[in-house]
């Protein structure tokens, strides 16, 4: 075995390698170039910002590159490095009605798709500014360098998803959010942005604002002060001083054992909002994207994309049958194909033909797909085969397809170009986060912004493929124009966090490494197993009563093992310890989504009940508010209802015109 | 189907290490990746790794598996023996900060000096032309998952820290060759790519190429081309001539970029600095003859007569010394100009604000 020496505690410098110049003061950071207040030895370095954006996945860079052409000074803090978040992970594409493929696109159509893909259940306003943004956005990444598949004429190319009525996604092949992230990144890195890389942040400073009443502690609202964050790398403290912080940390797919999502997908903005006194809405609703990888076990749920499908791939289960013909609902049955002569004929002719309904929205693909493996009609690993080696030929698969091509060959051994993939549900995305202001993304907090996947409305019950994208851009921009407007605003009357709350915040963060002896420590990992296991099996795909109360219980008991963390080692790159404090966060999300789901009895897009197996009415003008009065892990999560914003006539038209 | 794998393992940071021999229980499919997650999650809750998406993505899990330059996620265990023992080890090029992450902030800095895309302006309609053949090439580069693989195992760089400073790596030629070849660049890098990244120095041995996980032709597709655009700029005549002619070299040769420069209110704030809108309530409060310039505040006096505004300097003198604190002073015949600021701390104080104060009494 090894052993490592342990020399560390609060005050221990960072680093020692000879590149780094421990004790001159001011110096940079050896991995940032960021200044570092070495005045305070006792573990402490201090910035002053406008505006704090913490994730560098789209959402935040759009965010930060906003902020400062807002002429703010602003940080973006990540739990990686730069250019290594999610977003990477994107393939499909960016939705956005530029028509360059079909003139007959606009706006209205790209936010008539949207609604109905959430199944009514979005906030109107989003889905509109979306629709309304999303074209500007994409030509401005080809400003900063974004190379766009083309048209024969030179325009962006746009191909077709799920639940999007025309070819609508501007894309890399399938590595569009490489692309997206890259050309984010360069840009960020051309304005001077300062970044604090392999940095999280633990906390979210506030004040309370309008004391009510002589002598009384409550106040009208609260208001953000500044973060605390600690380098991964050294494991020393940050206090950020800033009256804006813009949540853009994604979601918090890694609650579940077969998930999409990296290691980073924790809930962090989610919980740290809560914490803060904001709150979040839609919980309920987790996307299943319904093809991931369930071969070999190592990579089960890695995602492959839905182009497969939009460029002509067909769901089959063990018996050769293309099921999804089984499997329409009678509230996509006026726009989905019912034959498969009538499918085929959409691939070329799109106006004379009814789309297939493989491509109808994820979440009835996933619950179909779901159905046939319970059904004993699976392929050997479990899932179901998604076949396009006998339908397009070789070099068109690997032109569209590289990274699916590579992925299933480098890590399956298995050749797309000759025989179909077996793939399954793995959980996505969460459509549920952030509760904020339509057109400014301000959460019930003064000076908390929150976009993309941390924020809450904009997809409802459902997210079509390719809305994640455009919804990171016209998101983060206007989250950090807002967040800039609101620091400049702030900028006479700053308050800065209070010692008490910096001490607090610095204790809980330390927590994992003291135990009292007669306690038995806790192991995060096998605690993050635990709740995976528990998410997967009782709040997944296909919900109960019965279960969600159980797993209730289970996550209750979880909390109150997580407050026996221990970990081993020092302070210095520990992922156990990483992953001790993320823990508390995975362990409110997930709470908030099982007591969310328990409240919803009714079945809708990404919620599915099978105890209420359809849509109620009532509940679709209805949204799930919860709150974290106690703002700790370990105190319970409150839960409302509240109606749904109500949309305007003009908008409400677009849905009876289609009729 | 399961089995126990011998691995050893670099354990250990900046001030040394040593390998730790381990065995860990795999199954079949799995890659060095989940290997080392179950060493983490069971014996070595501490053993520092940086890893992402776990699907060749995002280029995070760069390691050298049996001393080549690999992803970790993407090398599966069915290559090896089940007997061979598996030594992963940190990249050798970047100092190791602990374990098997290395700081690699090399990379970042070279990024930073690279000067940006600069497009020509959009079409009339608002979008812009391009044709797939033309972008196809820039395609292939910026499938580049910033691995750092190619950095890593270049011997221009491995084990040669003294070419850091002049060399910006295969990595960063890719990224030269990419706008070079862009089809709405207006920028020439060329020469920059020859003089200040050190494109020179490469000498082909195509080991960037080689373990490129993208299977991106560096060598071949992007320095090659590059070092020939570089030698065609400087000695070409039909070149020279048709740099003169045609639009596409018309372009503007660039230098290293710097960052655009943050207005000062943009850089982090050393204690004691006060704000822009701090200084300006200051001023328009209680020191009405004073402006802000930069990181500085100034005031000009006109004096009765040249040896008054000398007098004027000598009394501030005065008062400087005894607050052991110094303003810049500017005569010009009678106009006596002072300026403050902490330079100490980069910036306006209040020990600024009260010398004003004082130099305002004084000067009257």
């Amino acid at each position: 075995m090894v052993s490592t020496s342990s020399t560390s505690g609060p005050t221990r410098h960072p680093g020692s390698s000879p590149t780094r110049h421990p004790g001159s003061s001011p110096t940079r950071h050896p991995m940032t170039g960021n200044r570092m207040d070495h005045g305070a030895d006792s573990g402490f370095e201090t910035h002053d910002y406008d505006v704090v954006v913490i994730g560098a996945g789209g959402a935040g860079l759009r965010a930060a590159i906003a902020a400062h052409d807002a002429d703010a000074r602003v940080a973006i803090v990540c739990k990686s490095l730069l250019g290594k978040a999610h977003t990477v992970m994107a393939e499909g594409g960016i939705a956005a009605a530029m028509g360059n493929v079909y003139d007959e696109d606009g706006w209205q159509v790209h936010f008539r798709d949207t609604m109905r893909g959430g199944k009514m259940l979005n906030n109107w306003r989003m889905a509109q500014l979306h629709a309304q943004e999303a074209p500007e956005r994409v030509l401005e990444l080809e400003e900063w360098g974004a190379l766009f598949d083309r048209t024969p004429e030179g325009l962006i190319s746009q191909r077709d998803f799920g639940g999007h009525k025309y070819a609508r996604l501007a894309h890399v092949g399938d590595r569009t959010g490489l692309e997206m992230i890259r050309t984010l990144q360069q840009r960020a890195v051309a304005l001077g942005i300062d970044v604090f890389m392999e940095c999280t942040v633990t906390d979210v400073f506030t004040e309370g604002v309008g004391e009510i009443g002589p002598g009384h502690h409550e106040y009208d609202h609260r208001r953000v002060t500044g973060a605390f964050a600690y380098w991964r790398e050294t494991g020393r403290f940050i206090v950020f001083n800033a009256p804006s912080v813009v949540l853009a940390t994604g979601g918090i797919g890694k609650s579940y054992q077969v998930t999409s999502n990296s290691w980073e997908y924790t809930g962090d903005g989610h919980a740290l909002a809560l914490r803060a006194g904001a709150s979040l809405i839609n919980m309920e609703f987790v996307q299943f994207h319904p093809t991931g990888m369930v071969w070999p076990p190592s990579v089960k749920g890695i995602l492959v994309t839905e182009s497969v499908r939009g460029d002509g791939g067909v769901l089959k289960n063990s018996e050769g049958e293309r099921f999804m013909f089984n499997y329409i609902p009678e509230f996509f049955k006026s726009e989905t194909a019912d034959s498969i002569e009538e499918a085929e004929g959409w691939y070329t002719d799109k106006k004379n033909h009814r789309r297939p309904p493989e491509l109808l929205p994820r979440d009835e693909v996933a619950r179909a797909i779901n159905s046939e493996i319970k059904a004993g009609r699976g392929s050997p690993h479990g899932g179901v085969f998604l076949d396009i080696a006998s339908r397009r030929d070789a070099e068109f698969i690997r032109r569209r397809l590289p990274s699916m091509y590579h992925q299933f060959k480098e890590l399956a051994d298995v050749d797309i170009t000759a025989e179909p993939m077996e793939v399954g549900p793995t959980c996505h995305y969460v459509m549920g986060g952030v509760e904020v202001d339509a057109d400014t993304e301000r959460s019930t907090v003064e000076g908390l912004y929150a976009a993309g996947e941390v924020a809450g409305g904009m997809h409802g019950s459902n997210r079509l493929g390719g809305n994640s994208l455009s919804d990171l851009l016209v998101f983060g921009r206007r989250a950090g124009h807002n967040a800039a407007y609101h620091a400049q605003n702030a900028s006479l009357e700053r308050s800065l966090p209070s010692p008490t709350e910096v001490k607090a915040a610095a204790d809980r963060a330390l927590a994992p490494f003291h135990l009292h002896e007669w306690e038995e420590g806790e192991n995060p990992y096998t605690i993050q197993k635990d709740l995976q296991a528990v998410m997967q099996r009782l709040v997944g795909i296909i919900r109960t009563r019965d279960e969600l109360a159980e797993s209730l219980g289970e996550i209750e008991q979880l909390k109150e093992r997580a407050k026996n963390l221990l970990v081993e080692g020092h302070r210095q790159y520990n992922p156990g310890w990483h992953l001790a404090l993320d823990l508390e966060n995975m362990l409110i999300v997930s709470d908030c989504i099982a007591k969310a789901a328990l409240e919803r009895e009714e079945s809708r897009g990404g919620h599915t009940r099978d105890d209420f197996p359809t849509p109620d009415p009532v509940w679709g003008g209805k949204n799930l508010v919860l709150t974290l009065p106690g703002g700790s892990f370990d105190t319970p999560v409150e839960l409302r209802h509240q109606p749904l914003p109500e949309m305007p006539q003009q908008l409400r038209s677009l849905f009876e015109d289609a009729q | 189907m399961g089995y126990e794998l011998n691995m050893r393992v670099w354990r250990g940071d900046a001030s040394g290490g040593h390998l730790g021999s381990y065995a860990v229980e795999v199954e079949e499919g799995e890659v060095v990746l989940d290997a080392i997650h179950r060493l983490q999650a069971t014996q070595a809750g501490d053993l520092a790794v940086r890893w992402n998406c776990k699907a060749g993505k995002c280029g995070s899990c760069s390691a050298e598996i049996n001393g080549r330059p690999r992803l970790m996620c993407m090398t599966r265990l069915a290559d090896f023996e089940e007997t061979e023992t598996i030594t992963v080890t940190p990249m050798r090029t970047f100092p190791v900060i602990r374990d098997l992450v290395t700081d690699v902030s090399f990379n970042y800095e070279k990024a930073k000096q690279l000067p940006s895309f600069a497009p020509a302006p959009r079409d009339r309609d608002g979008k812009r032309r391009m044709m797939q053949v033309d972008v196809e090439r820039g395609q292939e580069f910026r499938k580049c998952i910033e691995c750092f693989l190619c950095q890593d195992v270049c011997h221009v760089v491995r084990d040669h820290d003294e070419n850091k400073p002049a060399f910006a790596g295969p990595r960063f030629f890719l990224r030269y060759a990419e706008l070079d070849m862009h089809p709405l660049d207006t920028n020439d890098r060329r020469q920059l790519a020859q003089d200040a990244a050190g494109l020179g120095m490469c000498n082909i041995t195509k080991c960037c190429t080689e373990v490129c996980p993208e299977g991106i032709k560096i060598t071949d597709n992007a320095i090659i081309p590059m070092k020939e655009r570089v030698v065609d700029r400087k000695y070409d005549p039909v070149v020279w001539l048709g740099s003169k002619i045609l639009r596409r070299d018309q372009r503007r040769e660039v230098g290293p970029a710097r960052p655009t420069p943050q207005p000062e209110s943009h850089r982090p704030r050393p204690k004691g600095v006060l704000t822009r809108p701090e200084v300006a309530r200051a001023l328009a409060t209680d020191l009405p003859a004073w402006s802000r310039t930069g990181d500085a505040i100034s005031r000009s006096v006109d004096a009765p007569s040249f040896m008054d505004g000398i007098r004027l300097v000598l009394r501030v003198a005065e008062l400087a010394e005894s607050h052991d604190h110094h303003p810049d002073i500017d005569i010009r015949w009678r106009t006596v100009t002072f300026t403050l600021s902490t330079h100490s701390a980069g910036g306006v104080t209040a020990r600024d604000l009260r010398l004003a104060r004082e130099i305002d009494e004084l000067a009257g």
